[in-house]
């Protein structure tokens, strides 16, 4: 019983890890950088639900679709004007905006909300289920219905329609895109809006698992999506949501079994190793380089 | 005919010229700055080191490593531990300590290296990420490193010159390796891969070597840092230490050692001059390295390199240039 509560536990972080990796993964796909911002964008995520709800009362519902909203305008800014400037240029220069971005929107968060931890209040008041000696909430079960429900909707998105044809081809080849007739611009920004709008939903997620937030709780949750992300086959969506049950599984394992100080050496390791093997991730397409 | 200073006179300018920079900086110390002022030096001088290292590897080599920061912790718990442990007087154990970390980082350089080198780009930064942050994790795990407590009680012998001395022959060793033979093989590495293996250059030695290098300067620096503060704390070696340096490698331009230099030491010291804005600090200088990147994306410097003797020979010669246009127009005149 302990084995399948740990196993569930997994599955629980490991949802919210494969959604926001999936934001890490679409964006590497179109402009081949790793979005250091994202993990913050789930942390303003997490604070305008609280502030919405806490400070000026409002409904979880709307304060979950102006958490989304917010998300989604932003990320979206962040990529007209710190990212685009810099499409042309060297790819460490924009690898470091993308850091420099992180790093304002973390003291920005500091300065506005103070570096305290503030409580992130219950959403879902179901009871929760006996399984065996132990209790499993329903957060946890809601958590993973969410974030499979987000999948799906997301597969189809990019699989069966007209804008999700033409994210797949942007990634393909920017410029044969671009011949095609395909405005590459509005897809770009489509695309970092959809990345912040799952990374607002997996910031409300995983706030209310581990009920509370604060102005930092994005770098370390954006660290192991980014590497759910590049285990899976960075620009690979179902990568994405492989990659993220495999590190929500192994840290929830673990932490149960062997140590839980030692869990994010046994993420990292995992990498290590599958990148090794197989250095472009589990579900990743090789690319031969031409001379 | 141009003008040319001897290889033997540009060591002496050079030499005088770090002599005159110690004692300016000595004698700022004595008499301009405070005693706060004096010991922010030392850090400065420290993060020298880690940018100009790192510059080696992200530069010159144009790989992309973001694991910096391992091998500093490797570096500071290896000489901090070697002078706990060791009964010689610390004027000996210290740089024997600060020598052998560097080693130690650097044996940890090659073998993090081989494997990680086969990978390219960002694949590359990722799987440095993922050793520095193992390293910090066995290091919060194991006993005699002090484990999430800390490594406390160690001597602190960093001063000012001991600093100096290891900017100078960190930067003296590094400008000599770019400048040979191997250090061209480096570059042409940076610049094509494929076209450099095809002339001949074996470039998974040069790609160990690079890194092994920056990881072994990145060591020392850790001894520094160690015996600076007097306490070790695993968590400051996260991933966030990393960013910063490679920050400054990319905020100077990638490839030129002064920008490190020059980058280095106003990244240390802006959030101290910005210290009467307390709150806004880290905010400003996030917004500031957006704007850097957006709009000089190649860094404050390019791949410019300063050289004190070739400026005074481009001085020189303009001035000859000058008197020989005169002479000429004179002489023109005359006939």
């Amino acid at each position: 019983m302990t084995f399948l509560y740990q196993v569930i536990n997994g599955l629980q972080v490991g949802s919210i890890y494969a959604l926001v990796a999936l934001g890490y993964s679409m964006v590497y796909g179109i402009v081949n950088l790793i979005n250091f911002a994202h993990g913050d964008i789930i942390m303003v995520g997490a604070y305008c639900a609280w502030l919405a709800m806490m400070k000026w009362g409002a409904p979880p519902w709307i304060s979950i679709l102006f958490a989304i909203a917010f998300c989604t305008v932003l990320g979206m800014t962040i990529e007209k004007v710190a990212y685009k400037p810099l499409r042309k240029s060297p790819r460490i220069s924009l690898l470091i905006t993308a850091i420099g971005v992180s790093l304002f929107l973390e003291n920005l968060a500091q300065l506005v909300f103070t570096a305290n931890p503030q409580r992130f209040p219950t959403i879902v008041t179901l009871p929760s289920i006996q399984l065996g000696s132990r209790q499993l909430s329903a957060t946890t079960i809601m958590t993973i219905v969410v974030s499979v429900f987000f999948m799906v909707v997301l597969s189809f998105l990019v699989n069966k329609t007209k804008m999700g044809k033409a994210m797949r081809a942007a990634s393909e080849d920017e410029a044969t895109a671009q011949l095609m007739g395909i405005n590459v611009n509005h897809t770009i920004s489509f695309t970092f809006a959809i990345g912040s709008a799952l990374a607002a939903v997996g910031a409300i997620l995983y706030c209310s698992a581990y009920t509370q937030l604060s102005p930092l709780m994005g770098v370390m949750l954006g660290l192991k999506a980014f590497v759910a992300a590049v285990l899976g086959g960075i620009g690979s969506i179902p990568g994405a949501m492989i990659g993220g049950l495999v590190i929500g599984l192994a840290e929830s394992l673990t932490k149960g079994y062997i140590s839980s100080q030692l869990a994010d050496g046994v993420v990292f390791g995992i990498l290590i190793v599958v990148l090794l093997i197989k250095p472009t991730g589990l579900m990743g397409r090789s690319m031969n380089e031409k001379v | 005919m141009e003008f040319r200073f001897k290889t033997r006179t540009k060591y002496l300018i050079n030499t005088v010229a770090v002599l005159a920079l110690y004692f300016f900086l000595m004698f700022l110390q004595g008499d301009v700055l405070t005693r706060y002022q004096s010991k922010m030096l030392i850090p400065v001088g420290i993060y020298i080191i880690l940018a100009v290292s790192l510059n080696l590897a992200a530069g010159f080599l144009g790989q992309l490593p973001l694991g910096h920061a391992g091998f500093m912790s490797v570096g500071a718990y290896t000489a901090a531990l070697f002078t706990k442990n060791v009964a010689l007087p610390i004027a000996v154990s210290f740089p024997l300590g600060l020598l052998l970390g560097g080693i130690v980082a650097a044996i940890f350089g090659i073998l993090i290296g081989l494997p990680a080198l086969r990978l390219r780009g960002d694949y590359l930064a990722i799987i440095t990420l993922g050793f520095s942050e193992i390293i910090r994790v066995i290091i919060l795990n194991l006993d005699f490193t002090g484990g999430a407590f800390g490594l406390r009680g160690i001597t602190r012998a960093t001063d000012f010159t001991s600093v100096f001395i290891c900017v100078v022959i960190t930067i003296a060793v590094l400008h000599m390796l770019i400048k040979s033979r191997h250090g061209r093989a480096i570059i042409a590495i940076r610049e094509n891969e494929i076209a450099a293996e095809a002339t001949g250059i074996p470039t998974t030695y040069y790609k160990t070597l690079g890194f092994t290098v920056s990881a072994f300067f990145a060591g020392i620096a850790g001894g520094l840092y160690a015996h600076y503060l007097g306490i070790l704390d695993a968590g400051t070696f996260g991933f966030m230490k990393s960013i910063e340096i490679l920050v400054m490698v990319v905020l100077g331009g990638m490839g030129s050692m002064i920008g490190s230099v020059i980058a280095a030491t106003g990244l240390t010291l802006l959030p101290e001059l910005l210290r009467g804005f307390d709150n806004y600090r880290m905010v400003i200088y996030s917004l500031l390295l957006v704007v850097v990147m957006v709009f000089k994306p190649s860094g404050l410097m390019g791949t410019y390199d300063f050289s004190l003797s070739r400026s005074i020979e481009s001085i020189i010669n303009s001035r000859r240039r000058k008197a020989a246009k005169k002479e000429g127009v004179s002489h023109d005149s005359h006939t």
